[in-house]
């Protein structure tokens, strides 16, 4: 009997690091109450993460996938933590954008939250942080919901924090389709359980093929496939987004749009391709069909709406939830290209959703306003903020050299190469009523005399933070090696499957 | 200095220009000397090129791969270099023009102006170095949205109302159909690089599929305005004059027909298109835009949307010439690009030096005019004589071209229609030039003393283009040279199976 010393080294424990670290930042930022301090400490946590995330990434190139016995209870029995390329590379993109609208945010917060409920804020958003970032570590179907159910809680008070009071009522709205939504996640997982008697993700791909394709497991596919449906606000499952969005905090506003409904996205994807299996789903399930319909009712319907709105967040909202159609039809194709948009997508509309975001939090810091007239004249008052904004407008439009035309690329490239011309005409009209209503925003920005009290610049941190995402859609537009790449890679791994 | 770093410095230029005129905006005078020491030395950088193009040399860059299989990349070869030249030339006095023009009528905002303007140049000379598709495609909207601003300048409603039909109409039909044509060739070709003698014309595609892809790209380049998507640029005529000579003669229709030139000759084929008839079409659209503009040019009253028209018109003969399928038809569309160009820009500095010294903007108020401002209606007078095609101007020599490719061809709905309208278009200017010049002024009183010529710097401007409206019919050497170049290049169409050969073999 030998004893064994484990000496303790920090890298051997990154994927329990990245959930850990901002649950611990969240106690702390609760502890010291002071608005400065909490700030300071979710600025410290959230670039920490950035850090573990791409030191998990290169543990994943350099020796495979990580699996993480959480506690040291060996998998299956035990909780594991699974790291691969998809996941890492959206641990960077989460965990990037949280400490870029952190960084960004201190001002804004300051102006719109009261100062006792300020460290709460950072607490409650790194707890969210926590939330997003354990779902995509971990690799167990049953923590996925404890964690999402962190997320969801967290992000209930992100949204009631915001000062007009119709947050509360749409707070209360996302909670009761979040947990709906969380809850028919659950059911499918319990389904799972039963037919297969495992939750980790890797058992079950595992486990599955013995299983037929059963009503129970077809069941369960249909439970887990609407759930997380409600969570990344596939239309016609997206009415809580335009009100949380609205309504939030304009720096949450930020966080969440470029963060949450992408990670459920990511589970979506973990769950059709990786443990279900894509055949399973296509020869089982209408999702294939349906989730390519939705998508394109979504990038029309929320196009449409986002047209006629009068709130600059709405708008942004329900450009959001078009922008998710873009996504989920690239993952419904179901090809490498079509996934390669899907994923690229992804990242790229996190990108520029948080730089417009970003934008409209320094016009409503400037202003105090969030109607669409407000911002009459910002273009001659504010011309950093909304320069970016129009950098950040043309991405979401498609115009090439901008990260958004990349995966509108490919999307379009995708439904080329089999043959769906209808769904070019659905790209290219969505394409065109974002030129009509970022078009509108240009015209009220530019063309509108500015307010009495002319504003001037956002605080320096909130401005530096809009321009480096704006830089970061230019950069990306034109330099694919990462973002495409990443998607490429992404596409690859989850059409293999789990592979242990 | 190696053709590439040129090309680089040219490719950069603009955009560095823009940069250092934001730089210099506090300091108007500073600042329009950036404009034009940027201009000049884009000149001089474009003209050297030239002159290596001309000896042979075809440099090419690949500064981005964007996609696996789709780079950023540019190459130079002679019909880019035509509209390189053109864009780069015009820039200078479209400069020296805009000067007196802005500072002549106390315009507003004129930072943002030139920096806009250096823009739109840095995506016309991106344009013209294309060496693919899809980097053509970057920086043809580049070229809308930097032009966008310089459409609304005025900044009121009509100015807003007519910026939406500008910005949906280039930019809805360059995403509806061009980028799905882009994204077709790439299926069908494997790649978007621009290939002498065509990229498609060995992959065999149905008949239908290649008119109908022919189609996209016609109708998905706007910029080209061939009827129906030629609203956007009567609607752009709420711009302040220097713009309008910009989207007229300068850059933004010259993109347009210029990329319909690349696109036959470089990814179709003309004689890939002639053989296998999928071009046909293309005669009847282009002439019933010739002809229907400018019989709609005949009716307008308002001098700027007469020669609104009369570019949608003229921009089809280019599309026409190109469309009658014959080498030398080709190098009539090349040369018409630039006759264009200069006649186009010279009728645009009159009517803004009219509307600038005298207010006028209605063809009816004109009466008289030349004898009050004889500098401004000389060079008017030339500019028009050009748009007909008469000698010694240079818009006869291109009319001469395709007239010959068209006879070469037997292509008599093009014969035809280039007749008619050379009726049509003396019909709608030579009223003007009469009117200007035989008519008496109305008398001089209190409230409406007689004015003189324009600002210096305006008149100068439109005197130097109408020079050179008249030196390209006596000296077409450097367009004419890059046309026979650029034919020069495509390779010589293998011949079709005959009975002789049939026998060797």
């Amino acid at each position: 009997m030998s004893v064994e010393h484990h000496a303790f080294h920090v890298t051997e424990h990154l994927p329990a690091l990245a959930a850990v670290v901002p649950l611990i930042g969240a106690v702390a930022a609760a502890l010291v109450r002071n608005g400065v301090a909490a700030w300071l400490v979710a600025v410290a946590v959230a670039w920490s993460l950035p850090v573990i995330s791409i030191l998990m990434l290169g543990q994943v190139e350099a020796s495979g996938p990580i699996s993480y016995a959480l506690g040291g209870w060996a998998p299956p029995a035990g909780i594991e933590f699974r790291v691969d390329q998809a996941n890492a590379y959206l641990a960077i993109l989460v965990s990037v954008m949280a400490a870029v609208v952190l960084t960004g945010a201190p001002r804004s917060i300051a102006d719109e939250i009261e100062p006792a409920n300020r460290a709460w804020y950072y607490a409650v958003f790194l707890l969210c942080l926590c939330g997003l970032m354990g779902m995509i570590v971990t690799g167990d179907a049953f923590n996925v919901f404890v964690f999402m159910e962190i997320s969801s809680l967290a992000t209930y008070v992100l949204i009631a924090m915001g000062r007009d009071r119709r947050a509360l009522l749409a707070s209360y709205q996302y909670l009761i389709i979040g947990t709906v939504g969380a809850t028919f996640y659950v059911i499918g997982v319990g389904l799972l359980l039963a037919m297969t008697g495992t939750l980790n993700l890797v058992d079950l791909a595992a486990s599955l093929p013995e299983v037929e394709a059963t009503r129970p497991l077809i069941a369960a596919a249909a439970f887990i496939v609407v759930g997380l449906g409600l969570k990344l606000a596939l239309f016609p499952m997206h009415l809580w987004l335009p009100n949380a969005y609205a309504y939030a905090p304009s720096t949450a506003s930020a966080f969440l749009a470029s963060t949450a409904t992408k990670v459920a996205v990511y589970l979506l994807l973990r769950f059709a391709f990786s443990v279900f299996g894509i055949d399973f789903m296509l020869a089982n399930t209408p999702a294939g069909v349906m989730l390519m319909t939705l998508a394109a009712l979504a990038m029309i319907a929320g196009s449409l709406s986002a047209i006629f709105q009068t709130n600059v967040k709405r708008m942004l909202a329900y450009s959001s939830v078009s922008q998710i159609g873009y996504i989920i039809l690239g993952i419904a194709m179901v090809s490498e290209t079509g996934l390669t948009g899907g994923i690229s997508h992804l990242f790229n509309h996190a990108l520029i959703k948080g730089c417009l975001f970003l934008a409209v939090a320094s016009a409503v810091f400037a202003t105090g306003a969030v109607r669409i007239e407000d911002m009459a004249g910002l273009g001659r008052t504010m011309p950093i903020t909304m320069g970016a904004f129009v950098i950040a407008g043309l991405g979401l439009i498609g115009v090439p050299g901008t990260a958004g035309f990349v995966s509108k690329w490919y999307l379009i490239q995708g439904a080329a190469e089999q043959g769906m011309w209808w769904i070019v005409a659905v790209i290219v009209v969505s394409s065109l009523m974002a030129v009509v209503y970022v078009g509108r925003i240009v015209e009220v920005a530019w063309f509108r005399a500015p307010a009495q009290r002319a504003p001037r610049e956002a605080p320096i941190e909130l401005v530096a933070a809009t321009v480096a995402l704006a830089a970061a859609v230019l950069v990306f537009g034109l330099n694919t090696d990462f973002s495409a790449g990443v998607a490429a890679d992404a596409a690859r791994i989850l059409i293999e499957g789990y592979a242990r | 200095m190696t053709s590439t770093l040129l090309m680089d410095i040219a490719l950069l230029l603009p955009f560095a220009g823009a940069v250092a005129i934001w730089l210099a905006g506090r300091w108007p005078n500073l600042r329009e000397a950036v404009t034009l020491v940027t201009a000049g030395a884009l000149f001089a950088v474009v003209i050297t090129l030239l002159a290596r193009v001309l000896g042979g040399e075809r440099p090419e860059i690949h500064p981005v791969q964007l996609f696996p299989g789709v780079e950023i990349d540019f190459v130079l070869e002679p019909l880019g270099m035509l509209f390189a030249t053109v864009a780069s030339t015009l820039w200078i006095v479209n400069s020296i023009y805009s000067i007196g023009y802005m500072r002549g009528n106390d315009e507003p905002r004129q930072t943002p102006f030139y920096i806009c303007f250096a823009i739109a140049i840095g995506g016309a000379i991106g344009v013209a170095f294309a060496g693919n598709l899809l980097t053509l495609f970057l920086y043809y909207e580049l070229l809308t949205i930097s032009t966008y601003p310089l459409v609304t300048h005025k900044g009121n409603d009509e100015a807003k109302a007519k910026g939406r039909v500008y910005l949906l109409l280039l930019m809805g039909t360059s995403m509806v159909f061009l980028l799905p044509a882009i994204i077709w060739v790439l299926a069908a070709a494997g790649t978007t690089e621009f290939t002498a003698g065509g990229l498609l014309s060995g992959t065999g595609m149905p008949t239908w599929q290649v008119s109908l892809l022919l189609a996209l790209f016609i109708f998905g380049i706007g910029k080209a305005a061939v009827m129906p998507v030629h609203f956007w640029l009567p609607a752009a005529m709420v711009a302040p004059t220097p713009v309008s000579a910009l989207l007229h003669a300068v850059a933004v229709v010259k993109a347009g027909v210029f990329s319909v030139v690349k696109v036959v000759v470089y990814v179709f084929g003309v004689d890939y298109l002639s053989s296998s008839g999928a071009g046909a079409w293309l005669t009847y659209a282009a002439g019933f835009t010739v002809v229907c503009a400018s019989v709609i040019a005949l009716m307008q009253d308002n001098l700027k949307k007469r020669l609104a028209y009369s570019t949608v018109s003229q921009l089809s003969y280019v599309v026409l010439a190109t469309a009658i399928l014959t080498p030398i038809s080709v190098m009539g569309a090349m040369l018409h690009i630039a006759a264009h160009a200069v006649s186009k820009i010279t009728l645009f500095f009159a009517a803004g030096s009219i509307y600038t010294a005298a207010h006028k903007t209605e063809i009816s108020q004109l009466d008289g005019i030349g004898r009050l401002m004889p500098w401004t209606m000389g060079a008017f007078a030339v500019g028009a004589l050009s748009m007909i095609g008469v000698p010694p101007t240079a818009g006869f020599v291109s009319k001469w071209f395709m007239l010959q490719g068209g006879m070469a061809a037997e292509n008599w709905v093009a014969i035809g229609v280039i007749f008619l309208s050379t009726v049509l278009n003396a019909a709608y200017f030579l009223p003007i030039v009469y009117r200007a010049f035989w008519r008496a002024p109305p008398p001089a009183d209190a409230h409406h003393p007689h004015h003189g010529e324009g600002p210096a710097p305006v008149v100068l401007a439109l005197t130097i283009t109408a020079l050179g409206t008249l030196a390209l019919f006596f000296f077409p050497d450097v367009p004419l040279g890059l046309a026979e170049a650029m034919i020069a290049d495509q390779p010589v169409p293998a011949p079709e199976p005959t009975a002789l050969t049939e026998v060797t073999k």
